[in-house]
């Protein structure tokens, strides 16, 4: 069935996200004869347009006011931009965006939002969409009876848009009122490379047994090259305060998708899992031979992490 | 100030995998015997931030929550913590529902109580995951919303949250009425003594069904409900793990380099 879809898109640094494009590339895939669009919000979306490869129409605003996400503001837009693309399916990412904006569109539309979606798939009849549940130890798989179909999309489930931008601009409407302000906002000091971009993640667990656990982590990720390593965490870490909530990753932290993910001293709980299970190669450092992370590994080594990862540094250090 | 603390009792997510178990036929999670259902998890975090806004400013809470008739332990876990009256809405005729109609149903019941000034959930009920329904009861009631809080302060004009972000933290405010949802970074919930717990148990907590809501047996539960569940499944796991064999741990690190190289993974 062809679809109409639209991708409420984000801006990073006056482009359009990674995940913006990689929605529109689901979008190319699953509009069989249909329509892709975009809407683009904030300082320099006209000309972002330009680069939203995969769109064939984009609903812009150049409002500075949309800089800051403000639900209100964004969901009047969104919706403006919803009727006049007669979308009967709109795509958002799972983000600080798509989070409040999936059920609060739904609602204004009077129909569903299939929240933090892995795929989207087309098996003929209604479109598929399937997210994990149960903490990630299931995947659920929804219709939605009315339109249009809202679903939020977790990223890196589809590969980013070919193509040019998108060849027609339409404008929306500058930011109405908002009754909630924002007042501040604190960027969390995390210096150099994020977990999420990082192409080797190292995690450490409880099992650290100390927030001093986390500077051998950070010795190992220097070993491998701060350039390509980066330091995540177990939510009972955090929870410990041994190290920052930005750096957790699970359920309730980040999703990561490197190519060499290494836990060291976690458990392997399915919301930890459901925070890196799509890495390329995840290596498990547990002592503890029957731990559930050697049931997602690729190779494991069963021992104390005193001893394993002092020497991996050394290791590592030879290759240099 | 009153506050209502959704609250929804669900399959305790620390369940072993090996004890996670799923009745294709029915798309069913199939309980896990001998665990007993729990207090979502933030939902009690949900409740001790109202509470504390409760201790601060004065007030009442009460907690609300949807389900069977076993729910009734998870209102009765939250008026042991401090709140002071709970409702069960109970009805086969909520049974299957989805985020909407579990949201359409509390928003009825929200309206009900009348004198509400603030409705605290959770970030997400830790067996769905699906993050809707404080949004949604925001969208039922038309009261503004801020999700994902780490920290609630009353104010003398509304509420005062900082809410988490991808790389940090936002304060905002807004005027009451509000729906907040509440983070696992806003703290561990109190636990409650033995006195509080024997006390909360002789309460009654107040049962609503769909009618006493106003609500058409076909708008709620499953014949209300907008998403439709197809299929719940286990995901195979494709890993069949390799230990690093080795007599020493130089052996074995020395061993799994070499993998990963020749892998080309590092
Ligand atoms: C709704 C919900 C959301 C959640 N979200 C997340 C999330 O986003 N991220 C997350 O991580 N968790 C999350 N959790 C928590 C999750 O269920 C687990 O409790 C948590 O992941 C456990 O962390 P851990 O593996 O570090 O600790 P543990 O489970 O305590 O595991 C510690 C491990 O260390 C090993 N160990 C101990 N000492 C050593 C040693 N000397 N050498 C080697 N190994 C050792 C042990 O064998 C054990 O396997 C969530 C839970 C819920 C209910
Ligand atoms: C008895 C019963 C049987 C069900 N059977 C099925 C089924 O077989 N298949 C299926 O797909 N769905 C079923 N559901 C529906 C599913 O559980 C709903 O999706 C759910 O009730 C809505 O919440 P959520 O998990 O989407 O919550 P989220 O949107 O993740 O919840 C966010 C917050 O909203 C509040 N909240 C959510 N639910 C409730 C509640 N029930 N009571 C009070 N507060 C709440 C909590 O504060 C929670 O932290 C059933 C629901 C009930 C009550």
């Amino acid at each position: 069935m062809a679809n109409n879809i639209l991708v409420v898109g984000e801006l990073d640094g006056g482009a359009p996200s990674t995940t913006t494009l990689e929605l529109l590339g689901g979008a190319q895939g699953l509009a069989a004869g249909g329509s892709v669009s975009v809407s683009l919000l904030g300082t320099g979306a006209t000309a972002a347009a330009g680069q939203a490869a995969g769109a064939a129409k984009a609903y812009v605003s150049d409002d500075a006011a949309y800089d800051t996400f403000r639900g209100e503001q964004w969901l009047a837009a969104v919706q403006e931009a919803v009727t006049q693309s007669g979308a009967n399916v709109v795509l958002i990412g799972q983000s600080v965006v798509g989070r409040e904006l999936g059920p609060r569109l739904a609602s204004r539309l009077g129909t569903a939002a299939a929240m933090d979606c892995v795929s989207v798939a087309d098996a003929g009849g209604a479109l598929q969409f399937t997210r994990p549940a149960y903490g990630g130890n299931a995947l659920a798989t929804y219709t939605i009876a009315t339109s249009p179909a809202v679903a939020t999309v977790r990223a890196k489930s589809f590969e980013p848009a070919s193509g040019g931008g998108a060849g027609e601009t339409v404008a929306l409407p500058g930011a109405g009122e908002s009754r909630v302000a924002v007042l501040g906002s604190e960027k969390a000091e995390s210096t150099g490379l994020q977990i999420q971009d990082a192409a080797v993640v190292i995690s450490g667990g409880r099992g650290l047994g100390a927030p001093e656990g986390f500077q051998q982590m950070e010795a190992l990720a220097a070993a491998i090259g701060t350039d390509k390593a980066a330091v995540g965490a177990s939510r009972a870490a955090v929870d410990l305060g041994w190290y920052p909530p930005s750096q957790q990753v699970g359920l309730t932290g980040k999703v990561v998708n490197p190519d060499l993910y290494i836990a060291v001293a976690i458990s392997g709980a399915s919301q930890h899992m459901a925070g890196c299970s799509g890495s390329k190669v995840i290596v498990a450092i547990n002592r503890d031979k029957d731990a559930n992370i050697f049931g997602f590994a690729k190779y494991g080594i069963v021992g104390d992490w005193k001893a394993v990862v002092p020497a991996l540094i050394e290791e590592l250090k030879k290759l240099k | 100030m009153h506050i209502v603390v959704c609250a929804k009792q669900i399959p305790d997510p620390e369940t072993p995998p090996a004890a996670f178990k799923i009745d294709a036929a029915t798309n069913k999670v199939i309980p896990a015997a001998g665990i007993a259902p729990v207090l979502s998890q933030f939902d009690g975090i949900a409740a001790e931030a109202a509470l504390r806004i409760k201790e601060a400013k004065g007030g009442k809470v009460t907690v609300i929550s949807l389900g069977a008739e076993s729910a009734q332990a998870a209102i009765k876990q939250v008026l042991a913590m401090g709140a002071d009256e709970g409702v069960l809405l109970k009805d086969a005729a909520f049974d299957d529902g989805d985020s909407y109609t579990t949201a359409k149903a509390l928003a009825a019941a929200i309206k009900k109580l009348g004198d509400v000034d603030a409705v605290f959930c959770g970030r997400q009920a830790a067996d769905w995951d699906m993050g809707q329904v404080g949004l949604l009861v925001a969208e039922e009631l038309g009261w503004p919303v801020a999700i994902i809080a780490k920290g609630v302060e009353a104010t003398d004009s509304g509420l005062k949250i900082q809410r988490v972000l991808a790389d940090g933290f936002e304060t905002v405010e807004m005027p009451l009425p509000a729906v907040v949802t509440v983070s696992n970074e806003f703290g561990d919930p109190r636990y409650p003594k033995l006195p509080q717990i024997m006390a909360a148990a002789k309460k009654t907590v107040t049962p609503w069904a769909a009618a006493d809501l106003g609500l058409d047996a076909g708008s709620v539960g499953k014949a209300g409900a907008r998403l439709q569940l197809q299929k719940l499944f286990i995901p195979e796991k494709s890993s069949k793990v390799e230990l690093i064999a080795g007599d020493t741990p130089q052996e074995q690190a020395a061993a799994l380099v070499a993998k990963l190289v020749a892998d080309k993974t590092l």
